[in-house]
């Protein structure tokens, strides 16, 4: 870790920025991106309804939320690309209103990435440094050079974007958008546009990449699971508005809302409660020690690999899953189970 | 919906619309007012003035140029336009039809086929009607040949006719209608006549009940690009023709070169315009409708 | 069988003129191979002349044309201009010879205030006139397959809208300028119908030369000069097409 913070302080000079982890400066406790009752109406609908959240230094945010709901209008917002309904957006304290994208100090990766396929990866990377003419040739190059060493892209420098692969690209489009030293670090999908086996990978690179560097990350996606392991803290958006904000295990095991319950997991409602599939126990005997209890038929058990989803039929017609170890008990479709769970699983959410 | 709206390209916030307009449309619209627009405006007027001394245009004011254009004298030039074009067109689409067919269903090579096609059209114009005019004038090649060969003892008249004017256009504008059918024909499914065979109609009934229906909209997009060159024809008439097929353009250019009547030749080529005009607003609604 | 009949029709007036060109002799009957014509060509003074005139012109209104055409494009692309669009679509539609006429006419008038004449000013602001439509034509065509994420992207970075525009989005776009600059000089370099009405005396161009010899009867001068130039025309073209393609 040391040795990490110490390529990052050394190579793109963050320390007025960063938190120093165990120094003894002492810093405002002041979120550096803060959103106070934003809002984009359009003629048809509104995009964005009155959102507010904060985002603090060095943060690992999320914006989760299913497909037109919202978030990538947020984004924008944010980046200067749509003017806001109402409601400010304040950068380290300071109104961003009537600024351009360029005036602010933000810097957006793109779903696509976005790469100029006319310049090379070394003259993307380089492209913010020479539009704000304060770093001489060599700076620029010196900060390129660490900016690639930094998403592992050393050597590569030369290629242009049709010359690499995807998941390079992506590593271009963030170290572009790094090495300009932005308060706020703005990913909108950065992983969707990837394969499944290399989005997992790309996942722990992205989440070590911004504890290296310091710099608040708000992150975009429709993937629950990305959002759950990656933040510090997240967000729920569902039609323009924030359902609500919290660190993944609150919004996990606390959900504010049925839609964020049903949202970030499996969900059963059982007698009225939420309980989640891996809390919910079969049992072919009437389990005696005081949970609460269901009785059903097993109507399919699916093998997944790491664990079993058995669905059963309860008596009032609902549908259960629950999720059981691979190697417990065996269920099998058509017998009568007891379907049980603990009082302490029950989300703390009404059912309708 | 939401992802749609933010994926519209960056509009400049309102302020900077008044640069885009200043700086990047008008020059454009300053080409297009003066060098376009009025000029327009000038042959209107013109064509309601009347014939000056030496040429050019004088008070009173008048329509009398316009009724002449109708007078059957000169009536009969825009009929013989419309006529020519309609066989032209009519010849291109016949001649045009199977090339794009094929073309269609070729298994390979189907890009470099079309572009083939296309490519005499972006040479020079002038001289590919002078091509011809070496093949068939009575000094040409076709002449010189036969009569070498003793086929004929003297020169076929195959030039200088309004049959060479329409050879000419047909040339000139074949690949205007490949184009569009080939577009259309490409996208038949070819199981469609399979189904038809399958049914006991044979090859040619196949063609014309379920090919040619189908491809309406190639059929009329190829009109629309062959005959509005067409009817404001010029250079293929003249030369071709030798100055004695009188097609609309001809008439026009007769008018304010030789004959030094400007306001009457403004006249014809406003009606030669509208004409234009009102076809191509005619098939554009018959396309509109197929869609 | 049919097809290859069609392309022999399509080709073999050229092929033959082609062919003809290295005839030793005017008649229109072989008689032995020769660069005669050739050498004639490039002798002859006022065909010289009017290549030379036809260059100048067709560069002039070539530059012109696609640098207001590409900014016309560019507007266009961001923002409806409905007035623009559709006069540039009439401009497309409206016959040559009227379009000629109608320029003649305003030059003529507006020479009573000018004091000047026509001459190849005059030609080449009626090539730029009918070009402008081809050039934003090809460059709406290309700017159709353009990301607009790549012009925030810029934005974003730290450039202002004017830099992005030279930054990125013109070298971007480049290969469709080069194609409709070259689309433009193939079609000023071959106008007859205009340029014959509003050229004047001195100004006379390579196919206003072609047409009075191909009045006159066979001359196969203008063979040998056709192949040429359908040469130097075609890979003008050919070159436009893989820029596009890119």
């Amino acid at each position: 870790m040391p040795a990490d913070r110490g390529i990052a302080t050394k190579s793109l000079s963050f320390q007025d920025e960063a938190p120093h982890w165990g120094s003894i400066e002492i810093q405002e406790v002041e979120s550096v991106l803060e959103l106070r009752a934003l809002s984009k109406h359009y003629p048809s609908h509104r995009a964005v309804n009155g959102i507010s959240f904060a985002l603090q230094r060095g943060e690992f945010f999320s914006l989760v939320g299913p497909s037109g709901c919202g978030k990538t209008t947020t984004l924008r917002l944010i980046g200067g690309f749509e003017e806001p309904t109402s409601g400010e957006i304040l950068l380290a304290g300071q109104s961003l209103a009537g600024t351009m994208p360029y005036q602010r100090d933000v810097s957006t990766v793109f779903q696509n990435y976005a790469l100029f396929p006319h310049l090379t990866v070394e003259q993307n990377v380089a492209f913010g440094l020479e539009r704000k003419r304060r770093f001489g040739k060599r700076d620029i190059r010196e900060k390129v050079e660490n900016a690639l060493a930094l998403v592992q892209l050393s050597g590569k420098g030369r290629r242009k974007p049709n010359e690499i692969s995807g998941g390079e690209k992506q590593r271009t489009a963030l170290a572009r958008s790094l090495v300009v030293e932005p308060k706020v670090l703005l990913l909108d999908e950065p992983l969707s546009a990837l394969d499944p086996k290399l989005r997992k990978e790309m996942r722990s690179e992205l989440k070590s990449l911004q504890r290296r560097v310091g710099i608040a990350f708000l992150f975009i996606t429709h993937d629950q699971e990305e959002a759950l392991s990656l933040s510090d803290r997240m967000a729920v958006m569902n039609r323009g508005v924030l359902e609500q904000v919290g660190t993944p295990r609150e919004l996990y095991q606390r959900p504010a809302s049925r839609f964020v319950a049903e949202f970030l997991g499996g969900l059963n409602w059982l007698n009225g409660a939420g309980v989640r599939p891996e809390a919910v126990r079969l049992s072919r005997e009437r389990p005696g020690d005081g949970s609460r209890c269901l009785s059903g038929v097993v109507e399919s058990s699916i093998f997944l690999g790491n664990c079993l989803h058995v669905q059963t039929r309860l008596e009032d017609g609902a549908a259960c899953v629950a999720e059981l170890p691979q190697n417990g008990c065996q269920f099998e479709p058509g017998e009568a189970v007891h379907v049980f769970w603990r009082v302490e699983d029950e989300l703390p959410v009404s059912g309708h | 919906m939401c992802s749609g709206e933010s994926k519209t390209n960056y509009q400049f916030p309102g302020t900077k619309v008044g640069r885009l307009r200043a700086v990047f449309v008008a020059p454009s619209a300053t080409v297009m007012a003066v060098l376009f627009f009025a000029p327009l405006l000038i042959i209107v007027a013109y064509s309601l003035l009347s014939r000056g001394p030496y040429g050019g245009v004088m008070h009173p004011w008048t329509p009398e140029n316009y009724r002449r254009v109708f007078d059957p004298l000169y009536g009969q030039v825009l009929w013989r336009s419309i006529w020519i074009a309609g066989a032209a067109t009519a010849l291109c689409l016949i001649l045009g039809f199977p090339l794009a067919l094929y073309i269609a269903r070729a298994k390979r090579h189907r890009t470099l086929l079309l572009n083939l096609v296309m490519l005499p059209f972006w040479t020079s114009f002038l001289i590919r009607i002078y091509a011809w005019m070496f093949l068939l004038r009575d000094t040409g090649l076709i002449n010189t040949a036969l009569q070498e060969l003793h086929v004929i003892s003297q020169p076929l008249p195959l030039l200088f006719n309004t049959g060479a004017v329409i050879l000419g256009l047909v040339y000139g504008y074949l690949p205007f209608t490949v184009l569009p059918l080939y577009a259309t024909l490409e996208k038949l499914d070819p199981e469609l006549l399979d189904a038809a065979e399958d049914l006991g109609a044979s090859p040619w009934s196949a063609l014309w009940r379920v090919t040619v229906p189908l491809s309406r909209s190639g059929i009329i997009a190829g009109c629309l690009l062959v005959f509005i060159p067409c009817v404001g024809a010029y250079l293929t008439p003249d030369l071709m023709g030798g100055g004695k097929t009188v097609m609309a353009g001809n008439l026009v250019q007769n008018q304010f070169t030789t004959a030094r009547d400007w306001p009457f030749g403004a006249a014809a080529s406003l009606v030669l315009m509208l004409l234009v005009l009102a076809i191509m607003q005619i098939l554009r609604r018959r396309s509109e409708e197929l869609l | 069988m049919y097809a290859a009949a069609a392309y022999l029709f399509l080709y073999a007036p050229l092929a033959v003129l082609s062919v003809f060109s290295f005839n030793a002799s005017k008649v229109a009957m072989w008689r032995g191979f020769s660069w005669e014509w050739y050498r004639s060509v490039f002798h002859n003074e006022a065909l010289l002349e009017a290549t030379i005139n036809s260059l100048i012109i067709a560069t002039v209104a070539t530059i012109i044309s696609t640098a207001i055409g590409t900014l016309a494009g560019y507007a266009l692309w961001k923002k409806r201009f409905p007035l623009l669009t559709n006069s540039l679509y009439l401009s497309l539609v409206t016959p040559e010879i009227v379009t000629g006429v109608s320029l003649l006419a305003f030059f003529e008038w507006s020479f009573r205030f000018l004091h000047v004449q026509l001459g190849m000013h005059t030609v080449i602001l009626a090539h730029i006139s009918f070009c402008l439509a081809y050039v934003v034509i090809v460059i709406l065509a290309r700017l159709r397959t353009f990301d607009p994420a790549l012009e925030e992207a810029g934005l974003d970075l730290g450039a202002n809208e004017w830099q992005v525009f030279w930054r990125v989005t013109i070298p971007i776009l480049l290969p469709g300028i080069v194609a409709a600059a070259l689309l433009c000089f193939t079609v000023s370099f071959d106008d007859y119908v205009i340029t014959s009405l509003v050229a004047g005396v001195n100004s006379e161009t390579l196919p206003m030369r072609i047409y009075a010899m191909a009045r006159k009867g066979v001359s196969p001068d203008v063979n040998a000069l056709s192949l040429m130039i359908t040469a130097g025309l075609g890979v003008f073209i050919l070159l436009a097409g893989r820029l596009e393609r890119r």
